[in-house]
């Protein structure tokens, strides 16, 4: 038996893109998500003593293993709740404690002065935030908020533990099915990397336009 | 009341997984923390070999998830060259492989931030390379480096999780093997987060602990004040933030 | 207007222990101020009052309180003791059953657009335009149309001479000219009392002029109330009725700025300004 199999890896390529193209669109409505959900939480932190307890709870978030939390969740959903749908809610919520992060620093790099002139001109509370102070947080902290999206692309991975016929998953059934584990294996790990190296690329450029102005 | 026994009962277990986690961690960061400290000076230097094969090693096991990684060490790896790996050695080479490319990108970023004038200065007193890099450029680096590598360390012990699903017996691994035995879902998998968690803060404890020693060596003197309570406040604003994962 | 031409009263009003105050003819009033971070006392028990119209000018070295005041009226800072007066109304508290409590946000918002402020690092908004920055205030605090704001905007850019600045980002303006832009800002809200923070100190020193002139104008053109904190003695001299020299957070000397300057009585003072000659 020969150690590559190049007939077998064209036929099995169309499953394996199939499973690519499942983990993106996971990616892009988990990230979408995190996107959200961070900044609701790094305001919500904002507020005395409920802001705290969403601070450990973020914590825990963090310091505790995104396949642990998919599988738990997993198990403790209704059987009618889908694996995909529990992966991308449980990579929201895990990447959303990031994110929180994330904007928590851009607000603080805000500089004082530009709370003291909203203050001066009487702004209301809606216009501080919404017109002054989120959009230059945001501007600083937009390379490192695409750092997390190459990341969770990357942890997708982990879905396979609930059975998402992510791209992982679909290698690993294909690859055993006829046993050409290295073909399988090997074509993942390519795959991955056609999408996170332009990505990091993409995102170093992100890096020079926002940091330089 | 008899969730807590549950929990008491099967503490040895847990604890059993728990210190399979702790190998796991340790032995993934003593590899992850080689390799960085090998391909993040490599590409801090002129030549362009050293610095094509560091980017070489950073794109491709950093572009390539661990469990991905784990899953071609323990299954592809034997069909190749006819070599088994035992379980927690391919996980551990894994998540070696994988954060050693995010530390590298540190390691090399930290030299490059150490000031040219510090450079000028070793050559004015005629070091070897070899000297510059162990008696002044290192040193100084290695303040620089910590508080991301603490980020590190915590990311791959969360990482080692996935570990069960190429048949170690880690923390992972008890939280399952209860659950199908008892069904306690619910204890069986908080206990085993709750171990998780515990873990991290040693850890995070044992940084920031290195992180003012080094400080302290560049007579920096740490924020925050003294003493081992210290330690338990957050750190400065910022370390946290833009972690690579 | 010349300092001499004022309508108001030259003396220094609510100096002399007017404790009440707002009994006065004042527009502003400290009472008993007292400002602590920490361990330091910034302010210790200070009384005055502005007359409505008038432009008083604070000086002395620097940690003597002077900004503090300034921060203090446009609730920048709370006060740590006393109370302080705009126009009859408490501003530090609230009138709440029978007694005082400090002042809520909601109660502040509605008193606090009546000043405005120019800081001594501009604070423009670096997202915005020039004339975004000067309609922003005008549109969602007083309600104004966007073409009326933005005619506002255009009006006070002529004044501050930047007429052909209005679409520019502040980023692409030198230090005077964003100075000149925040001045614009503070004015688009029509303020009764405008607060000046060393609006000259962060700039080169062929911008000052530039800047000094521009608030020379808005002194004589309008009887906007002017707290100004400078270390422009000359300006101080042409543009304020009254100056305040301040010492470890209490008045050492108030005068009028020919007295102040041509024959101070305080030794603090003639040595302040000493040195403020020395350096400039």
């Amino acid at each position: 038996m020969n150690i590559w199999d190049f007939e077998w890896t064209f036929e099995v390529l169309p499953d394996l893109l199939g499973g690519l193209w499942t983990t993106v669109q996971i990616t892009v409505v988990a990230y979408l998500m995190a996107l959200v959900l961070g900044l609701v939480i790094s305001m919500a932190r904002r507020v005395p003593i409920f802001g705290s307890i969403l601070h450990f709870v973020m914590e825990f978030i963090r310091t505790t293993p995104l396949v642990m939390q998919l599988v738990f969740v997993f198990l403790l959903a209704p059987s009618t709740v889908s694996g995909m749908t529990v992966g991308v809610l449980v990579l929201g919520v895990h990447y959303s404690a990031y994110t929180a992060e994330v904007y928590r620093s851009g607000i603080e790099g805000v500089a004082k002065g530009q709370w003291e002139a909203a203050r001066a001109l009487s702004l209301p509370a809606h216009r501080t935030w919404g017109a002054i102070v989120l959009p230059q947080a945001i501007r600083k902290v937009i390379p490192a908020l695409g750092n997390y999206l190459i990341a969770m692309f990357k942890d997708t991975p982990l879905l396979f533990a609930i059975g998402v016929a992510e791209l992982l998953t679909e290698a690993q059934r294909v690859g055993s099915a006829d046993f050409r584990m290295v073909e399988a294996f090997t074509l993942v790990g390519f795959l991955f990397l056609v999408v996170s190296i332009p990505s990091a690329i993409l995102i170093r450029r992100l890096e020079k336009r926002y940091v330089a102005v | 009341m008899e969730q807590i026994n549950f929990l008491i009962e099967r503490l040895p277990r847990f604890l059993d997984g728990a210190w399979v986690t702790v190998q796991l961690t340790i032995g993934g960061a003593a590899l992850a923390f080689v390799l960085a400290m090998v391909f993040g000076i490599m590409g801090s230097v002129g030549h362009w070999l050293p610095r094509a094969v560091s980017t070489i090693y950073v794109e491709v096991f950093r572009g390539i998830a661990a469990l991905v990684l784990m899953f071609w060490m323990a299954y592809a790896l034997p069909i190749a060259t006819g070599f088994q790996l035992e379980d927690r050695f391919a996980a551990i080479l894994a998540l070696g492989l994988n954060v050693g490319a995010y530390g590298a990108e540190v390691v090399r970023s930290s030299i490059n931030a150490v000031a040219k004038s510090q450079i000028e200065a070793t050559v004015a007193l005629n070091f070897s390379w070899f000297q510059r890099m162990r008696l002044v450029v290192v040193p100084q680096a290695w303040a620089q480096m910590l508080p991301t590598f603490g980020n590190l360390v915590i990311e791959l012990m969360k990482a080692t999780a996935v570990a069960y699903l190429i048949g170690v017996a880690d923390l992972a691994a008890v939280a399952q093997q209860l659950r199908e035995a008892t069904g306690e879902t619910v204890v069986a998998y908080s206990g085993a987060l709750i171990l998780y968690y515990l873990i991290a803060q040693v850890l995070i404890l044992g940084m920031r602990l290195l992180e003012r020693r080094a400080n302290r060596k560049l007579g920096r003197i740490p924020s925050g004040g003294q003493g081992l309570l210290s330690l338990l406040r957050a750190p400065t604003i910022g370390t946290k933030v833009g972690v690579a994962k | 207007m010349s300092p001499s031409d004022t309508p108001e009263n030259t003396t220094a009003p609510g100096v002399d222990g007017d404790a009440a105050g707002h009994a006065a003819n004042n527009l502003i009033v400290f009472d008993q101020v007292v400002k602590r971070f920490g361990d330091l006392t910034v302010l210790d028990h200070l009384d005055f009052g502005v007359a409505p119209g008038e432009r008083v000018t604070l000086i002395g070295p620097s940690g003597s309180g002077k900004t503090t005041i300034l921060r203090l009226l446009m609730t920048l800072e709370k006060v740590t003791e006393g109370h302080i007066w705009v126009d009859g109304e408490p501003f530090s508290h609230m009138n709440k059953g029978s007694g005082m409590v400090p002042a809520s946000e909601n109660y502040l918002r509605a008193r606090r657009k009546r000043i405005g402020m120019v800081f001594q690092q501009f604070n423009l908004f670096p997202n915005m335009s020039v004339r975004k920055n000067i309609m922003e205030a005008p549109v969602n605090v007083l309600g104004l149309g966007k073409d009326e704001a933005s005619q506002r905007a255009e009006e006070l850019l002529e004044l501050v001479g930047l007429g052909d600045k209005i679409d520019a980002h502040p980023t692409q303006l030198s230090g005077g000219q964003q100075q000149r832009v925040a001045i614009a800002r503070a004015l688009a809200m029509r303020p009764e009392i405008l607060l000046l923070d060393e609006v000259t100190s962060a700039l080169d020193p062929e911008l000052v002029a530039g800047v000094l002139d521009v608030l020379r104008e808005v002194a004589e053109t309008t009887d906007i109330t002017m707290l100004c904190v400078t270390h422009e003695m000359g300006f101080a001299r042409d543009v304020s009725h009254r100056v305040l020299m301040f010492d470890k957070g209490q008045i050492a000397e108030a005068g009028h700025p020919d007295q102040i300057f041509g024959d101070p009585k305080e030794e603090r003072t003639k040595s302040f300004l000493k040195s403020v000659l020395e350096s400039q």
